[in-house]
């Protein structure tokens, strides 16, 4: 979902970010799956980019903190199921996430050609080169994977395709 | 019942949770930064996959949580298989430990997908989009150490040469196993069997390794017995949760 019917609470909930990626919004990211009021009472679902992603308590933890100073009475309950995917990082989130610094997630076959077969297809966040290499699949962080251009030599990140 | 999906996903989570911690042990000490990291990644995604099964079994069991089941058992009531709990001596020992676990678990994780229990299929389909890239990074390195150098093969031979008496007991099907499969929540290790076979041969055909022709060990860890390693883990593991009962982070 990358929007949510009350505009008090999307508004609420895209000032809330990934610790790990302080640019994104968590709406941007897709881990807000649901969100439901009653009232005053505010049930918010979210799911996790990976399983052992750290930032997952911080982030539940954030959300209430924000809701509840909004007045409103918050449960975040964490669910597996569908599994989150990178196709619910919107566009926007891409945008943002190409001016940090990391690359968007390409489509699952091109990302297999980019990981695997190490065809140079990811673009340089830095200079827009697509003379670019896999330095290792696993990144800074378990979405992400390190590249290396080879025209301005600038390392940056790659945001794995997960479907 | 209940008991025996409850004693399934500690085997599920057991392997997972002590393999996780084998690789944690690699963090800062790995032989490259890029293995380091992605061995430490690796155990990042097993422990997160651990604490869903772990929460799920706190659910059913009551009394307990994801932390006094991880934390608070002793080492008979730890349901890993051994091939998980051998140490970090070699990188090659670490890589053919690391390739057999996942060609087991890929398969195993597809399986579960599909089981009838909806909680142990939505751990399964978030836990193999991961699992896919832990096959893809340890099979690659068990191709670039065996068709390496003649050291480099020597010495992932001899891994797997030493780890391939232990994939047996993957296989052997406990009761429990035979329980959650016959009610079709657990998965059917024959057939997990047909495609790790298939992944193994066809890996290390690639990487110019052999198969040994070795028997297998008789291992129990799925019932409960270790060795000697396990207490070394888990005095490592426990320490924390023992020493200050309920601390957190």
């Amino acid at each position: 979902m990358t929007s949510v019917q009350n505009k008090n609470i999307d508004n609420l909930l895209r000032e809330l970010t990934d610790p790990e990626i302080p640019v994104l919004s968590i709406m941007d990211m897709g881990i807000v799956r649901e969100v439901e009021t009653n009232g005053k009472d505010l049930f918010i679902k979210i799911t996790p980019t990976y399983s052992g992603c750290p930032a997952m308590d911080t982030i539940a933890t954030d959300i209430k903190l924000k809701m509840d100073a909004a007045g409103y009475n918050t449960t975040v309950k964490l669910i597996l199921s569908p599994a989150w995917t990178t196709d619910w990082i919107t566009e926007n989130g891409r945008r943002e996430l190409e001016k940090y610094g990391i690359a968007s997630p390409l489509d699952e076959i091109s990302d297999k050609y980019a990981l695997i077969d190490g065809k140079r297809i990811v673009k340089c966040t830095n200079c827009g080169s697509t003379n670019t290499k896999v330095v290792s699949q696993f990144g800074s962080t378990a979405c992400k994977a390190l590249f290396k251009c080879e025209d301005c030599l600038e390392p940056f990140d790659y945001f794995k395709c997960l479907t | 019942m209940k008991d025996k999906l409850y004693e399934y996903l500690l085997m599920l989570g057991d392997n997972s949770m002590i393999l996780g911690h084998r690789l944690s042990e690699l963090c800062g000490h790995g032989p490259s930064l890029e293995t380091d990291i992605a061995l430490t990644n690796i155990s990042l995604d097993l422990f997160g996959q651990v604490r869903s099964y772990f929460q799920y079994a706190a659910e059913l069991k009551g009394e307990a949580t994801e932390d006094s089941i991880a934390f608070l058992r002793f080492d008979r009531d730890y349901r890993n298989v051994i091939l998980v709990e051998q140490p970090n001596t070699d990188f090659a020992h670490v890589i053919g430990r690391q390739f057999l676990f996942d060609a087991f678990h890929l398969p195993l994780l597809e399986q579960l997908m599909k089981s009838n229990d909806e909680m142990i299929a939505a751990i399964a389909a978030k836990s193999i989009k991961e699992s896919r890239y832990h096959l893809r990074f340890s099979s690659s390195w068990v191709k670039r150490l065996g068709d390496g150098t003649e050291e480099s093969h020597n010495r992932m031979q001899e891994a797997i040469n030493h780890l391939y008496p232990l994939v047996s007991e993957l296989f052997r099907e406990t009761e429990t196993e035979k329980g959650m499969k016959e009610l079709g929540i657990g998965a059917d290790l024959e057939l997990i069997k047909e495609s790790f076979d298939e992944k193994v041969k066809t890996i290390l055909s690639e990487a110019t390794l052999e198969i040994p022709a070795v028997p297998s060990r008789q291992t129990n860890g799925k019932t409960g017995i270790h060795t000697e390693q396990m207490g070394f883990i888990l005095a490592e593991l426990q320490y924390m949760q023992r020493a200050y009962p309920n601390m957190q982070w």
